[in-house]
This record gives structure tokens, sequence and C-alpha cells, in this order.
């Protein structure tokens, strides 16, 4: 059984077919490569999986549940968190405090109680605040919980926003672009990373990329988009030997 | 000094704020009962507590939610309108000003409150800047129903015009008293707000601002500042967290309003006018969007300055607009912030055992 089936799904800006009919289909745990040329449609598939765009036809579908039509704090609270392609941290919260946003909607206190932090705030904070702290040092980022999110490197800005997105309790992790602007050392870090949030937390993770050596690492299948129409798909060393590909990507010979 | 180092900076960070506000109180309290204060300065304390207050509140708006707030005079108007005519209309059934003057802060707020909330809901849906434009046009509204409103009673009952002719043509029966008075305003409020009672509802309302900021529904406000789009996909439903933050403003703006009509035997409409919205917005800018001590600073230092430079007369704005850019000048400079940063470093090593530290 899929956890994520998407079903001819497709949206259309004008005359323009972003994407066209994309069927995907990703078991629980499988870590899933989306990948193709630039401006093929891959933010545009994860931003209609998240409810940022709403598809124009077709369904996509998170463990017997339609996303068709719910906003994106909806299907944050169904178990979809993502990350970004050009990072969107809260760059004047720290970097403790990003994460413990993403627990917002699994703590529990009312107002009153924030006001004179009483009650259940103390409790629930101090439970935040450890498990955001263990996530931290997941991602190696817990030297670092008191900077603002915006003062961190690069590299590290990325790993924060898995970080976070992670804390809002997902089933699907989409990562768009995770390795971007990464080098080499910094991408196999990465790597390693993701494995372990896929074995430790029962994470199934979807990712757009572009580094090859990150795809052909670490994804199982892959589903190769260009000018929004699906390509190819299948397991990860076929698709990537498939000539069709090679030819979207490097391509003719003439 | 174990327990003391367990304390997160921000919880230091809240102590000293508190600390300095009890510290103030004392220091100025004492001063006031030895005897040697002066008429002047007597008269600016409540005032300026108010607009510390005022300015606080704004900044929940402009430096927690991001948003742009022009109408803050208008909820002190609100607040200093609706307590005033609550305390006149209880004067004679609850005698004792220490409980009606709670009552009248709490429902001078709420009021302010409803209104801050009705005015949310179309505004804060909105991405731009339509909270400036409409809060701008509450605040004149405001400004003008009560610059208009008439509210007597007398044998019949309580009589609520919005013209004077209405008690013309009907002319008022009997034992008859005025509350408000159209442009005249109102008179004869009861002198409840002291300095002690402003100092502690500062307090109060510091507690309040500063735990909110660090809690779930706080974090909610700022992350929904920082970047709206990624909040939505954090499961933060950004109009709930806007309004809470904007109601909150509109709460404690009229509970400003109700301090500081208690100090004024006559209060008129038109003194909320719209240059009070934009000198609480310079308050908020300059004290450092987001900081609440710094606001408590530059609301005092900017509210009193104007009154000390009194003695010069005609150079007195001109003084008043320089300080104002060479501290916008300094604030925002890399150099004075690096010396800033310097100094404090210094004194670093000898506060080893002390939480928290300025920001």
């Amino acid at each position: 059984m899929a956890l994520l089936e998407t079903k001819d799904l497709s949206i259309q800006f004008g005359g323009l077919k972003a994407v066209d009919r994309l069927n995907l289909s990703i078991k629980k745990g499988q870590l899933y490569g989306l990948i193709g040329p630039n401006g093929a449609g891959k933010t545009t598939v994860f931003n209609m999986l998240t409810g940022v765009y709403a598809p124009t036809s077709g369904t996509a579908v998170l463990d017997g549940v339609t996303l068709n039509g719910k906003s994106p704090v909806e299907i944050n609270k169904l178990g979809v968190a993502r990350t970004f392609q050009n990072i969107r941290l809260f760059g004047k919260m720290s970097v403790l405090d990003n994460v413990r946003l993403g627990f917002g909607n699994s703590i529990h206190y009312s107002l009153f109680e924030s006001f004179f932090h009483i009650g259940r705030y103390r409790k629930a904070e101090r439970e935040a605040t450890e498990k955001a702290m263990e996530l931290l040092k997941v991602f190696n980022l817990d030297g670092e919980k008191d900077y603002l999110a915006s003062n961190l490197p690069y590299g590290k800005q990325r790993r924060l926003e898995i970080a976070r997105a992670m804390a809002t309790g997902p089933k699907l992790l989409l990562l768009d672009e995770p390795a971007a602007g990464m080098n080499p050392n910094e991408t196999a870090d990465l790597m390693d990373t993701i494995r372990f949030v896929r074995d430790n937390f029962d994470m199934t993770i979807l990712l757009i990329e572009h580094d090859m050596k990150l795809v052909s690492g670490i994804c199982e299948e892959l589903t190769v988009l260009n000018f929004g129409t699906e390509l190819a798909k299948g397991p990860t060393a076929e698709v990537l030997n498939n000539p069709r590909v090679i030819t979207a990507y490097i391509g003719e010979d003439d | 000094m174990k327990k003391a180092l367990s304390i997160s900076r921000k919880a230091g960070d809240r102590y000293i704020t508190y600390l300095l506000l009890i510290v103030i109180f004392v220091g100025v309290q004492s001063f006031l009962n030895s005897g040697a204060a002066s008429r002047s300065f007597k008269g600016l304390l409540i005032p300026t507590c108010a607009y510390i207050l005022a300015a606080m509140a704004l900044n929940l708006v402009v430096g927690v939610s991001g948003e742009l707030s022009l109408g803050q005079a208008g909820f002190m108007c609100v607040g200093a309108f609706v307590g005033s005519l609550f305390s006149l209309l209880t004067e004679a059934t609850i005698a004792n000003p220490l409980i009606r003057f709670p009552l009248a802060l709490l429902l001078g707020g709420v009021v302010a409150g409803i209104f801050g909330f009705l005015i949310g809901i179309p505004v804060l849906r909105l991405r731009g800047d339509y909270l400036a434009i409409v809060t701008l046009a509450f605040g004149e509204i405001i400004k003008t129903i009560f610059n208009n409103l008439y509210i007597a009673s007398d044998d019949t009952g309580l009589r609520i015009a919005f013209s004077v002719d209405a008690f013309n043509e009907k002319p008022l029966a009997g034992n008859a008293t005025y509350y408000i008075k159209g442009a005249q305003g109102i008179n004869g409020t009861p002198q409840d707000s002291t300095f002690a009672i402003c100092m502690i509802v500062l307090l109060i309302a510091a507690v309040i601002m500063l735990n909110f900021m660090d809690s779930k529904q706080g974090r909610a406000v700022m992350a929904a500042r920082d970047n709206r789009i990624a909040a939505e996909a954090m499961g933060v439903n950004v109009t709930r967290a806007k309004m809470t933050a904007f109601v909150m403003s509109a709460f404690f703006g009229g509970v400003a309003g109700v301090l500081y009509s208690h100090n004024l035997n006559s209060l008129i409409a038109t003194k909320f006018d719209y240059n009070l919205s934009i000198l609480i917005l310079v308050f908020v800018v300059l004290g450092g969007m987001n900081k609440m001590r710094g606001v408590m600073i530059s609301t005092t230092v900017l509210y009193i300055l104007p009154e000390v430079l009194r003695a010069l007369k005609d150079y007195r704005m001109l003084i008043y607009a320089i300080v104002l850019i060479v501290m916008m000048l300094l604030t925002n400079s890399k150099s004075v912030r690096a010396f800033a940063e310097k100094v404090t470093g210094a004194l670093k090593p000898k506060k080893k055992n002390q939480t928290g530290g300025a920001e």
C-alpha cells in the first residue's frame, strides 16, 4: 500500500501545462527521487502536494486522505512537511526556536497559560525543548542553538530546514534540492543524515535533487520529469541508464 | 548558583526588564515620598507610563508581528473614553477606587480589544499594507465619533446623541448630568491613576507580553512575520497568529488610554489624533522593533525630552528632531554597535555568574 499516490496530477498556468498527468506511487519508508532538468516542474509538484497551488486536475492521496483542496496548514497537520529550494527559515528567530515552532501543533497549552508561563506551559515547553535538542543533535546543529537562523552558514541553514520540517511530525518529508550549494563533504554528510532520518524516524522521503551523486547514492526509485511530463520511472540504476533520460539531461548527439 | 545557571538566556533577559521596572519604581516612588519632586516632574510620570504601555503594545504589532499599524491612538481613545465613562457612572456605587479602577482598566482594554478584533477580521486575511490604511482610518473615525458624542443622564435615564441638537429639541429634564459633552470631551473623571498603579500595570503587561513572545503562540506570530509561506507549511495558522498579536496590542492600547484619562480632569478626543499614533510609532521604531526594553527606554527619553527642552522655546522641536536623527544613526551604525559589543564583551568576565545579558 502506497503512502502517497498521485493520479494524473496536473496543473496549468494559462496555456502552459507545468505538470501534466503525473502518477507517483511512493511506498512507506521509501527514499524516492524526483529529478529532471531545470524548469521541468519538480517544485510545482511539491507546491501542489503541500497545497500552495491547487491542481487543475487529478488527485493526490496521502494514506487514504485526499489532499486536493486542502490548505498548506491542513496538509501539514495530515503529515506532509517540506523544505524549500530557496531557503525559507525564520531568520530573526533562534535556531532552537525555528525547530520548536515545528512542535506548535503537537504541544498543547492555552494562550492564558503562555501569558504567565503556568499550568501545562512548563512541562510542554520542557518536552518541546528536549525534543528539539534531540533533532538538532541529529542534524549536528546543537552547538548553534542560540544563533539567529539567518546567521548560520548556508549548509547549516539547509540542515536546519530539514530539522524544522521533522519537528512537525510528518509521515512524508519533501526535500527540495537539499544539497544545493553544498560542497562534496557537506553533501556526503547530508546523505548520511537523510539515511539516518529515514531509518530512525520511519520516514518516507521524496526529494528533488540535481546532484546525481546524492540521487544515485540514496534514492531507491526515481521519477524523471521533463517539461512537466513523466519521462521515465523505476529503480534508480535503471532510470539513470535510460537513454531518453540521458538525452534529456545532456542533449542529443549530432 | 546552579539554579540560576539553568535559567535560559531568554528568561534571564526578561528578568532584567522586570528588575529595571522595579528599580525605577522604587527609586521614583521614594523620590516622590521625599517631597523633593517638582510639580512638572510629577505631572510627567503617569503620561510617560501610559505611553510606554501604548508603545509596548504597538510593538506587538509592528515589531513582533511585522505589520504596520497607524491607529494606536484610536485604541487609546476607545480605552480612555470607555474607562472614564465607566468611572463616572460608577463613582457613587463603587466608592473604593482600588476596586473601581482595575475594573475600568479591564473594561477599557476589553472594548478596545473588541474593536481590534473587528478590524482584524477583514484586514489580517490580506497580505500587504492594508492594516496600515485601515488602522489609520480607524483612528480618525474613532476620534471623530468621540468628538461628536454626547452622553448625559436625566430623570428619564441615560441619553446618547451624536449632536447637541437632540438635547435642544428635547431638553434634559430634572437632575441632569453631562458625561461626554461633544468637543468639550469628558470632565471630572476621578483621578484614580497613580504612579504606583501605573507601574504595577506596566509590570503585569511586560510579564504578559514577554512571556507571550516565549511561547508557542508567540513563536507562531514571529514565524509568520519572518516567512509567511514557510510558517503555513509548518502548520501555523497565520491569520490567527496575527489576530492574537493585534488584539493583544489593541487591548493594552486601551488600558494605556484608561491610565492616561484617569490622570486628567478634562479630556478631549482630538488629543488622540494621527500625530499621536505616529509619535508612538516613532517610540517603537527608535526603541528597536521586537525589543520591549528598548521601547520602554526610547519612550521615556523621547517623551520627557520635549518637556525638559521647554525652556528653549522655539528651538525645542529643532533639538528634538536632531536627537531623533542622532538616535537613528547611532542605533543603525555598525561601528557604534561594534563598540557597544566590545564594551559588553569587556564586562563579561566579571558577570560570569549572572544569567542572561543585554542583547
